[in-house]
């Protein structure tokens, strides 16, 4: 209500002006004077009006930067992180300099040169001295940005060693999910085909491609069934039959798979990505262990996502169809970092950074980064529940119109929290 | 409806220039006019209503951003019980109407409103030709403009909802009905809607370019024109040359969308089943929306820098400094946009090699850019300044440039971008650099050339009342918004109330929307002077501002061809503003060089 007050007193205000300035407008049209002459105490009103704004302008941003200084992220939890806030000062030292001479020139220069009566403007159409110089100085001072920028994107996007910890994660409308290697160190093979309600991430073994044909099998036997034994109305059976046909085709690209899937395990046996997906631990928990590099691979299900680590300055999109990733070095714990930002709740977050949906705005992991000790002890937990393909028939589609969706979905992923479902890729 | 609107301009010329030529019906003259400066018209009402949709909209969930979740009786008057039970915006309508107010206001306002208003009024007039080249493409340009306007507008109320996938419609969340709910027949009316305004911009800008090419007067040589005719005819080639490519890029949307085919689609699986599609890629359709996309913002912005150099040169009394490098820069500016769409994509997991290119070369175009800067503020200096409310909005165009230029420099260094891609502060970036500025830049043409396209004056208190208003909002809106995206907060989002971490910036927020609304309300005083005045403004003088360009030498009222006479000759660039020597302050482009007087060209 005090809202609705507050637009209605606004309202009114505007019309105020505008009736004033009517007034305004027709005693002038009495005395002569024209709209386009403009009055010499509306130009000095202008003028200052220039440097006022000038200092509130300033006033502004060193109250927002003052006032919410400690409402910005805190101090970087990644090892690359912090060569990125340094670089980040570093640009804002320039920009800022930069933006307070080009204001200050700007407001002083439109106040000071107000129109007086009987001045007359200087005629100054070029200098090519100036102008080079304001050519060439912008150009060093981009070229040392652009240095000191590329040396910590090369050092940020060349590939994690071979050491690093490997992890997974996948993105769906709306929620993510972890996958940790098993006991070999490595993560299977995955297909989108592959996915059901046991298999949330398609991981590939032979168990699971078994499984997935016979849930095929079964489904189109049941339409079969249901065909031959109902008298149904044309559209019904066409329905049908194209939703057969579509199942089928599935079955086919399923069945190519495993035929590559055995000539791969036989050509390269323990080696090859097939055999890796067994053990793989698929949870919707994301841990990582303090000091030790970890190398993220991240992909999608359904639409692009975005993987966004705000404290650990980190981000990659997820692309269904791709597997992109991001390398980082956690630099401080959970637990130090409630020390520092002294907060008992707080916690690394991995949130969705893509428009995904009607809930991408709840799109959240939260990121536990704790001592190599802990860490391996949550991950013998883990170990203990890996992947285990079920033909669980697929729940059926959430509604898309419906905005609860989320609701709907945390029991889903609850569930696969408790049975710890595995699975695999490349 | 747009061309309606505008019918009751100036009848005492109408009445003058009935002798020379035949009486034309109402249709011809107001509707499916061929004359340019009705179409200018056209675009221009056309594009003010649009706008209006477009705040409108922006009110509607800044109230859901400052007050997440609380009910409010306006919300629900508009879009109804469907998308605003009790007054709460529903989450995949505010998807919808981020997308179509980003669409509306970078398209239909900026593009076709600034290009079509401007290009069609100035180019004719300040080149010295007595209409575009062909009038009547030129009117096939304002009908595929309107139609595709109501096409849009219409997919307001379709079933599922507009589009919602970001102005951007990305796919697969833009190809997949499946995934939301806007991407079904929403969707489909936001492609066709696009194809013909992309139609539209197409016969525009061959219009444009080819009447700057070739219907100069005699004595415009290139380098004798204004420089909003530089900038409108880099614009023009821009669009000929990159918007086909969004073309491209909407069609194999389609046809994913319709036919089955896998241009942008690959191995998803959603709403519960593996879909057929294989081999595409969603990147794909990235690079061809980005290849128009970065180019479109200097298609937004150069139009309303040349209206700037125009007006700041003219009320400043002084030639524009450095005329040639102001050229030199809208064509450096003009080449660069073509090889920096990739700093749009530099965490799609791009091959960081490609991406080092791309920093590389955006950060070229901040040089261009800063010469245009310092060009202006050196103009200004030791001028003898005419602050009408022309000439306020176009020093609020250079501090929008400068603010949103600066932040610029960080999005473009790939490594900073990683932590800032996709939060507020790209929303703060853009809406500065891009949103403003082009809106500030037609203001400033508004007021300038509206005694040419009405023959009457607007209020000028009105305008200065305008011009803070709006000046001061614009930077309340978008200048908080740099912090709240520091923070970490990700945009698009329908509310921040589910992650504690943004809790300290929330309350920024809500001064964030009552800066909107003050804004939003400011723009009432603009529309009641604007309309006010067609109606009832003091007439016009033939050259207000004491400009020395050709289109002062027009007579106030409207006639086919422009010019009673022969078309004028020129004999001087147009910038001889207090030129040593001469009587007046100004000297009109017509005016013949004296007995060895030195001409000057920056
Ligand atoms: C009336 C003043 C305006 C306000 C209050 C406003 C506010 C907003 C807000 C809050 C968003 C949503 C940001 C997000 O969540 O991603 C947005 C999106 C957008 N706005 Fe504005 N805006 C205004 C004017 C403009 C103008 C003049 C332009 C012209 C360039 C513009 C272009 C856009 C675009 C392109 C988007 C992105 C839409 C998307 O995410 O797909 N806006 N605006
Ligand atoms: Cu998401
Ligand atoms: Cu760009």
């Amino acid at each position: 209500m005090t809202k609705l007050l507050i637009i209605l007193v606004l309202v009114l205000a505007l019309l105020a002006i505008a009736q004033l300035a009517r007034v305004y407008e027709l005693t002038s049209r009495l005395r002569g004077k024209r709209e386009e002459d403009i009055s010499p105490a509306d130009t000095r009103m202008n003028a200052n009006l220039m440097y006022i704004f000038l200092v509130v302008y300033f006033a502004f941003f060193a109250w927002l930067a003052w006032a919410y200084k400690d409402k910005m992220l805190p101090v970087a939890a990644s090892e690359h992180g912090v060569a990125l806030d340094e670089l980040l000062n570093f640009n804002w030292l320039i920009l800022i300099i930069v933006f307070i001479i080009t204001n200050v020139a700007l407001f002083w220069f439109a106040g000071k040169y107000a129109f007086k009566e009987g001045r007359k403007a200087y005629y100054y159409a070029h200098n090519n001295k100036l102008e080079l110089v304001w050519t060439v100085v912008p150009a060093l001072f981009l070229a040392v940005i652009i240095i000191f920028g590329l040396r910590v994107w090369n050092d940020i996007t060349t590939p994690a060693s071979a050491e690093a910890l490997k992890v997974e994660l996948y993105a769906k409308q709306f929620d993510w999910t972890a996958r940790y290697p098993g006991a070999d160190g490595a993560l299977g093979a995955t297909d989108f085909r592959l996915i059901n309600d046991g298999n949330p991430l398609g991981i590939v073994t032979r168990e699971s491609v078994a499984m997935r044909l016979g849930e095929l099998k079964a489904e189109i036997d049941a339409m079969d069934s249901t065909m031959h034994h109902g008298i149904l109305p044309d559209v019904k059976v066409n329905e049908l039959e194209a939703r057969i046909a579509k199942l089928e085709r599935t079955s086919a690209r399923i069945v190519n798979l495993r035929t590559m899937m055995e000539q791969d395990i036989a050509e390269k046996g323990e080696a090859s990505p097939y055999t890796h997906g067994a053990d793989d631990v698929v949870i919707k928990e994301f841990h990582l262990p303090l000091r030790m590099e970890a190398d993220i691979m991240v992909r999608s299900r359904d639409v692009i996502h975005s993987a966004y680590l705000p404290h650990m300055r980190a981000q990659m999109n997820a692309v269904p169809g791709m597997t992109t990733r991001i390398k980082m070095t956690p630099t401080i714990s959970t637990d130090s970092m409630r020390t520092v930002t002294k907060n008992e709740a707080f916690d690394f977050i991995l949130l969705c950074n893509k428009i995904c949906g009607a809930s991408h705005y709840n799109m959240q992991m939260p990121l536990v980064v704790e001592s190599p000790a802990d860490y391996k002890a949550w991950y013998a937990e883990a170990m203990k529940k890996p992947f285990q393909p079920s033909a669980l028939p697929l729940a059926p589609a959430p509604a898309v119109s419906d905005s609860t969706v989320v609701a709907a979905d945390t029991t889903a992923a609850m569930k696969v929290d408790t049975t710890a479902t595995a699975s695999l890729k490349n | 409806m747009g061309s309606v609107a505008t019918a009751p301009h100036n009848t005492a010329g109408h009445a003058h220039h009935a002798e020379h030529h035949h009486e034309e019906s109402f249709v011809s003259k107001y509707v499916f006019s061929h004359d340019h400066k009705m179409i200018s018209k056209q675009f221009l009402i056309t594009a003010i209503i649009m706008a209006c949709v477009a705040v409108m909209m922006s009110v509607f969930f800044r109230l859901q951003l400052a007050w997440p979740g609380e009910g409010f009786a306006i919300t629900n008057f508009f879009l109804g019980d469907k998308w605003a039970p009790n007054g709460v915006l529903d989450p995949n309508m505010y998807l919808g109407l981020i997308t179509i107010h980003g669409t509306i206001m970078v398209f239909f306002v900026l593009t076709g409103g600034l290009s079509g208003t401007f290009s069609n009024l100035l180019i004719p007039l300040q080149v010295g030709a007595r209409d575009m080249a062909s009038g009547f493409l030129n009117m096939l340009s304002y009908w595929f403009f309107f139609v595709s306007s109501v096409l849009m507008l219409a997919s307001l109320y379709v079933e599922g909802g507009p589009a919602s996938a970001g102005w951007t419609v990305y796919p697969p969340l833009s190809a997949l009905p499946q995934s939301i709910p806007g991407s079904g027949t929403g969707m489909t009316l936001w492609l066709v809607s696009m194809a013909l305004f992309i139609a539209s911009a197409l016969l525009g800008g061959l219009n444009y370019v080819v009447t700057v090419l070739n219907l100069r007067t005699k004595g415009m040589k290139m380098t004798r024109m204004p420089l909003t005719i530089w900038a409108f005819f880099v614009t023009a080639v821009l669009g000929i040359l990159s918007f086909p490519v969004l073309l491209s890029a909407a069609l194999l949307l389609l046809l994913d969308r319709s036919l089955g085919t896998s241009f942008y689609l690959s191995e998803i699986h959603v709403a519960g089943e593996a879909l057929d599609h294989t081999g595409g890629s969603p990147i794909l359709f990235q690079h061809l929306f980005w290849f128009l996309g970065h180019p479109e913002v200097y298609i937004v912005l150069l139009p309303a820098l040349g209206i700037t150099s125009e007006v700041i040169a003219t009320n400043s009394r002084k030639p524009i400094f450095g005329y040639r490098a102001m050229i030199g820069s809208i064509l450096a500016i003009g080449f660069l946009s073509f090889i920096v769409w990739g700093h749009h994509m530099f965490i799609t997991g791009m091959n960081p090699f490609l991406g080092s290119v791309f920093v590389f070369t955006t950060l070229l175009i901040a040089i261009p850019s800063a010469v245009k800067v310092f060009n202006y503020i050196t103009t200004l200096w030791r001028g003898n300044l005419v602050l009408s409310p022309a000439m306020l909005f176009s020093i609020g165009l250079v501090a929008t440039f400068i603010a949103g230029g600066l932040t610029g420099i960080i999005l473009a260094d790939s490594a900073l971008d990683i932590n800032v891609h996709d939060t507020y502060f790209v929303v703060a970036h853009f809406h500065i650099v891009m949103g403003m500025s082009a809106i500030f830049g037609m203001f400033a043409g508004i007021y300038h050339w509206f005694p040419k396209m009405y023959g009457k004056m607007m209020n000028t208190r009105l305008g200065f009342a305008h011009f803070w208003l709006t000046f001061v909002s614009a930077f309340g809106v978008f200048f908080p918004m740099h912090f709240i995206g520091l923070a970490g907060a990700p945009r698009r989002y329908y509310s921040y109330s589910e992650f504690p971490m943004f809790d300290g910036v929330v309350d920024l927020n809500v001064l964030v929307t009552v800066f909107a609304v003050i804004g939003a309300l400011a723009q009432v005083l603009f529309l009641y002077n604007f309309f006010y005045s067609i109606f009832r403004g003091p007439k016009a003088v033939q050259n207000p501002w004491r400009g020395n360009t050709l289109e002062w030498t027009t007579p106030v009222a409207h006639m086919h061809g422009n010019w009673p006479g022969p078309i004028p000759t020129v004999h001087r660039w147009p910038y001889d503003y207090s030129k040593p020597g001469k009587a007046e302050d100004f000297v009109l482009q017509t005016e013949p060089l004296a007995e060895d007087e030195h001409e000057e060209h920056g």
